[in-house]
């Protein structure tokens, strides 16, 4: 029996290549490292090795059959060789049969230029399918407002199933059937809206292909952008700042918010705001409501509400612990309801001719500005939510040459916000954000260091203890539903002895969001996590009460926290939801 | 000299099979008895004598995985017989679990005895549940004997055996599949490593063998591994249950040593006897679906793992389908295609799509439609689905097809040009189009 020592050394050689690799290492991890690349399809850095395409096919000196790279762990000796005649002919053959089973749809196709089989059919030179074409056409699936399933271009390579159960632990989603009726569905077949799926758009993530995708809502903004009588004002989520550029070639982690600004000024938007102002709002609402918690004796902890995926989540599969969730709208709809009242208000533009777009690096947040409890305003609060990636493609089609934009600035009145909003878009960000207001609002004394690293990163459960005046504030942050499984179900069992808990529905975040763009990684993640507490850093104001735009607000319009004003607009409830 | 050597299915149809007075008087749990005053270290080392290599069909040395399992020192261990037989043309597990089932009851009690293993699990497929019930009376009196349960023989050694219920998948006589399936979940292949030495049932070190292997173990400890390792040939030890069926004069399950040839197996009068109705020999299949046919040229080939291999034959479960010249070949691969369409899992591409495209090819060299370009089709599917599937079943899914096109050539090419041999396709109902 082979035993892995993770500190040994492993000597082997790859193309005759040698290289030293520790104990463990994969082949696939090994070749990357002397830069030969291996062709991988069901393979994604992030979730459990499925190696079941058997594109990333090598071969072992002295092994009968190939091996796949993705999961074959490196013995002493071993001599791969990931570029011969018969692996070449192999992986060609299985990219046939794949094909073989594909509709050749690319021209038309959500994922056309970016799509890992394109690639693939590419990078092996394919110009015929030999095989009989062997496809089904399958019913589109768009029953609900945030996901598109096609099955007929699944290729079944399982990573959704992997997103939705290790990742999310969610289970909307399972493979089915076998051989050539294997197919990746819902629990009896039932529509996605009737599963236990809660839209984080975790599955389209990581599809690799034009199987899963979000609803397309960019011909309803164009239709109201070109509407001579609606006036079309957008806000833009904090995550999107940070990804948006990937999708022109700029480098995740790169700061595109000026050039984001001008692009939605030339695709016609009457306003440009920033969602970071409703984050601010989030924090001094959010906040207040949990002082009032804790000293009035309410239900604790609290939880954040700002994660449309995450209600979905408890809704669906711990309803009886709604009285913990915040009864803070989401910063989007907070927004939603301001731009059809206080704004209609104060620009004299009846609430009637106001179309609300928000740019949102999430699928769920087009279900939940459908809810029927959003609509405060007297109509939809929000009327169009579209993801990163559909701003990307309206940029595109409006033939504009995003990464030579100058920068330009937010308009007012929702156009200032701090630096505490803008970590919204990551892990732990809400949570500081509201530990920097809520500290300076108990104690009367100013904070004097405003980074609480402690409750940065990624999908691991943080914790930390403030002092608040003599009251311990224990609290907890994680992200992924998987770990927001494991915090819900200390509190059912009455062992949770945290204030207050951040959760959100995505791994790291809104950055990490399953609208963002495609082919994104922890690694990427992590880039685009930096860039949004870098603009944190080089704020004027880097705590939400600090806001001048905020103070005016309450004084002209919502009077206080927790208000009546607030109480109508602002805040929300929740349903129990059968599944 | 007769050609038949009875060892494990020597009670069988002599004794009530779920009796275990009638099986103690046949000898029965001797070798259990024996196993008790021996060590473990001493069991195995019998058995890797023996030359005992599993009878599933995957040939693999049962001694080298008994000491892979009793190197690990983790508990509990799990004892998993495979009894799911689906290989077509395999009936010999059946046998066994109908008409001696305590033989391989005691066989699985030694194996737990050697692991300290306190649970055995027999997953027998869904289709033999007359046999599971039977099975289950034979360990309901092994356990009233004192042969099974609480401190066995006073031995101290404690031991349970469960049955587990197939429910008709194919894949899941895949070890690792059958073991998803035992624990409740969806049969289907694991990513290996782990091996299930390792990682097996409930996560847990587990030996899996099949009902054949299980039932020589107490002939093993008994005779010890060396004379059983004499029944047979110096590389493949003791005897094989061999099912011959198709067109063969005298259908059923023989015991014969190894080294005996394929031609006294399909002719010899103890044996099969011949071919059905004065037939002719055309061709024949070995080993279940997933086995490669041979042909008259090769029957004089010992009945071995060792010269089988080497002449591309394999022994598999021990099938013999006897196929006569009624048989087209094409039609013949046609059906072993749609068998596999019918019971790949689906999760691995070479083998959910390469399943399907070998039938679509073979359907045009039925139909007159296929031409040279095809040969080329044909062998880089087959390379790779042998060379590039997830587990076993797409591995071997195509060794018919292989083992005709290296032989039956010509076959292929008769079709080519719309002559069949056999005279089954171009049929006036199918009109040769």
């Amino acid at each position: 029996m082979h035993h892995i020592d993770p500190n040994a050394d492993v000597n082997i050689k790859i193309n005759d290549i040698p290289v030293t690799v520790k104990g463990g290492t994969t082949i696939l991890e090994a070749a990357r490292k002397v830069g030969v690349h291996i062709p991988t399809l069901c393979h994604h850095p992030d979730l459990p090795v499925r190696a079941t395409c058997r594109v990333c096919i090598v071969e072992v000196k002295g092994q009968k059959k190939f091996k796949t790279a993705c999961n074959t762990i490196v013995e002493e000796g071993f001599e791969i060789h990931t570029n011969t005649k018969a692996i070449r002919e192999t992986r060609k053959t299985i990219l046939e049969l794949i094909l073989a089973d594909h509709p050749f749809d690319c021209l038309k196709c959500a994922r056309n230029t970016n799509c890992e089989l394109q690639d693939l059919a590419y990078e092996y030179n394919i110009r015929e399918v030999p095989f009989d074409s062997v496809y089904k056409t399958l019913p589109i699936e768009d029953n609900n407002p945030s996901i598109v399933r096609d099955m007929t271009k699944c290729i079944k390579c399982g990573r959704c199933v992997e997103a939705c159960h290790f990742v999310q632990e969610v289970y909307a989603i399972n493979t089915a059937c076998r051989s050539h009726d294997f197919n990746i569905t819902t629990a009896y077949n039932k529509d996605l809206s009737e599963s236990t799926c809660t839209y984080c758009g975790q599955c389209v993530a990581v599809c690799p292909v034009g199987a899963l995708y979000e609803k397309d809502d960019t011909p309803r903004v164009w239709a109201a952008l070109d509407h001579p009588d609606l006036h079309v004002v957008v806000q833009t989520a904090p995550a999107i700042r940070v990804a948006l550029g990937e999708a022109f070639g700029i480098d995740p982690g790169e700061v595109t918010t000026g050039k984001m600004v001008a692009a939605l000024r030339r695709l016609g938007f009457n306003k440009v705001f920033d969602t970071n102002f409703t984050a601010d709002l989030t924090i001094i609402e959010e906040g207040h409501e949990l002082i009032h918690r804790i000293k009035t004796g309410g239900v604790l902890p609290m939880m954040t509400s700002c994660s449309p995926g995450w209600i979905n989540f408890i809704e669906k599969f711990y309803p009886t612990l709604l009285p913990n969730v915040s009864s803070c709208k989401s910063p989007q709809q907070m927004f939603g309801a301001l731009s059809k009242t206080f704004y209609a208000e104060n620009s004299g533009i009846p609430a009637a001719k106001i179309f609300s777009v928000s740019i949102m690096p999430c699928t769920a947040k087009k279900y939940e500005c459908t809810r029927p409890e959003m609509r405060s305003s007297g109509y939809q609060d929000v009327d169009v939510v579209l993801t990163t990636r559909e701003l990307s493609r309206m940029i595109d089609e409006a033939g504009i040459d995003f990464v030579n934009l100058p920068d330009e600035e937010y308009d007012s009145p929702f156009g200032l916000s701090t630096g505490a909003a803008v970590i919204f878009g990551a892990s732990g960000g809400v949570m500081e954000a509201a530990l920097r207001t809520v500290y300076e609002v108990v104690t009367g004394s100013e904070l004097k260091d405003l980074d609480f690293k402690a409750v940065r990163g990624y999908t691991d459960i943080r914790e930390a203890e403030l002092d608040l005046a003599g009251t311990k504030v224990r609290i907890a942050v994680t992200s992924s539903l998987k770990n927001a499984r494991v915090l819900l179900e200390q509190i059912k069992k009455g062992e949770s002895n945290y204030h207050f808990i951040e959760i959100m529905a995505c791994p790291g975040g809104c950055i990490g969001g399953g609208g963002q763009p495609f082919r994104a990684t922890a690694a990427i993640k992590a880039n685009r996590a930096s860039a949004v507490y870098q603009i944190d850093c080089c704020q004027e104001f880097r705590q939400s009460h600090k806001n001048p735009a905020i103070t005016e607000i309450y004084e002209k319009f919502l009077k206080e926290p927790l208000g009546h004003k607030s109480h109508d607009l602002l805040h929300t409830h929740y349903t129990a939801r059968k599944v | 000299m007769s050609k038949i050597k009875q060892v494990i299915s020597i009670n069988c149809g002599k004794i009530k099979p779920d009796s275990v007075e009638e099986y103690v008087k046949a000898g029965g749990f001797s070798a259990l008895k024996k196993a008790f005053s021996m060590t473990p270290e001493a069991i195995i080392s019998e058995v890797k004598e023996a030359k005992l290599l599993g009878r599933g069909g995957a040939a693999y040395p049962a001694g080298s995985k008994w000491q892979q399992l009793l190197d690990i020192p983790v508990f509990p261990k799990y004892i998993v017989c495979n009894a799911d037989e689906g290989e077509p043309g395999t009936f010999k597990d059946k046998l066994l679990m109908e008409k001696d089932p305590l033989r391989v009851i005691e066989g699985m009690t030694i194996a737990g005895y050697v692991f300290n293993s306190h649970d055995g699990y027999i997953y027998i497929r869904g289709e033999y549940m007359d046999i599971q019930k039977i099975f289950q009376s034979a360990i309901d009196n092994a356990e009233k004997a004192g042969y099974l349960g609480e401190n066995i023989m006073n031995s101290g050694f404690s031991y349970k055996i469960h049955i587990m219920t197939g429910a008709g998948a194919y894949v899941c006589g895949e070890n690792s599949a059958l073991l998803n399936s035992t624990e409740g979940k969806v049969g289907r292949p694991r990513i290996k490593p782990p091996h299930l030495a390792e990682v097996g049932l409930f996560q847990m070190p587990t030996l899996v063998n099949n009902v054949e292997s299980y039932a020589n173990i107490p002939t093993i400890v008994s005779v010890g591994g060396k004379e059983y390792l004499n029944y047979g040939t110096p590389d493949s030890g003791g005897t094989k249950l061999v099912c011959l069926s198709g067109h063969s004069a005298k259908r059923g399950v023989y015991e014969i040593p190894f080294g005996v040839s394929l031609r006294d197996i399909i002719f010899d009068e103890e044996i099969g006897g011949g071919i059905a109705n004065q037939g002719k020999l055309k061709f024949f299949h070995l080993g279940g679906q997933s086995g490669p046919c041979g042909f008259p040229e090769q029957l004089d080939t010992p009945y071995c793992y060792k010269q089988f291999r080497n002449c591309g034959l394999s022994v598999g479960s021990g099938a013999v389908v006897v196929l006569d010249e009624s048989v087209c070949i094409i039609d013949y691969l046609k059906s072993v295609a749609e068998f596999f369409i019918h019971e790949s899992c689906g999760k691995c591409i070479p083998c959910r799509e390469g399943n399907i495209q070998v039938h679509s090819i073979l359907d045009r060299f039925s139909k007159g439609t296929a031409d040279a370009k095809d040969f080329d089709l044909l062998a880089k599917t087959c390379l790779t689905m042998s060379k590039a599937s997830f587990c076993g079943l797409g591995e071997t899914a195509t060794a018919a097809l292989q083992s005709c096109l290296k032989h039956r050539k010509a076959e292929f090419e008769a079709h080519i040009n719309k002559q069949c041999p056999a005279g089954v396709c171009f049929t006036k109902e199918e009109g040769g189009e």
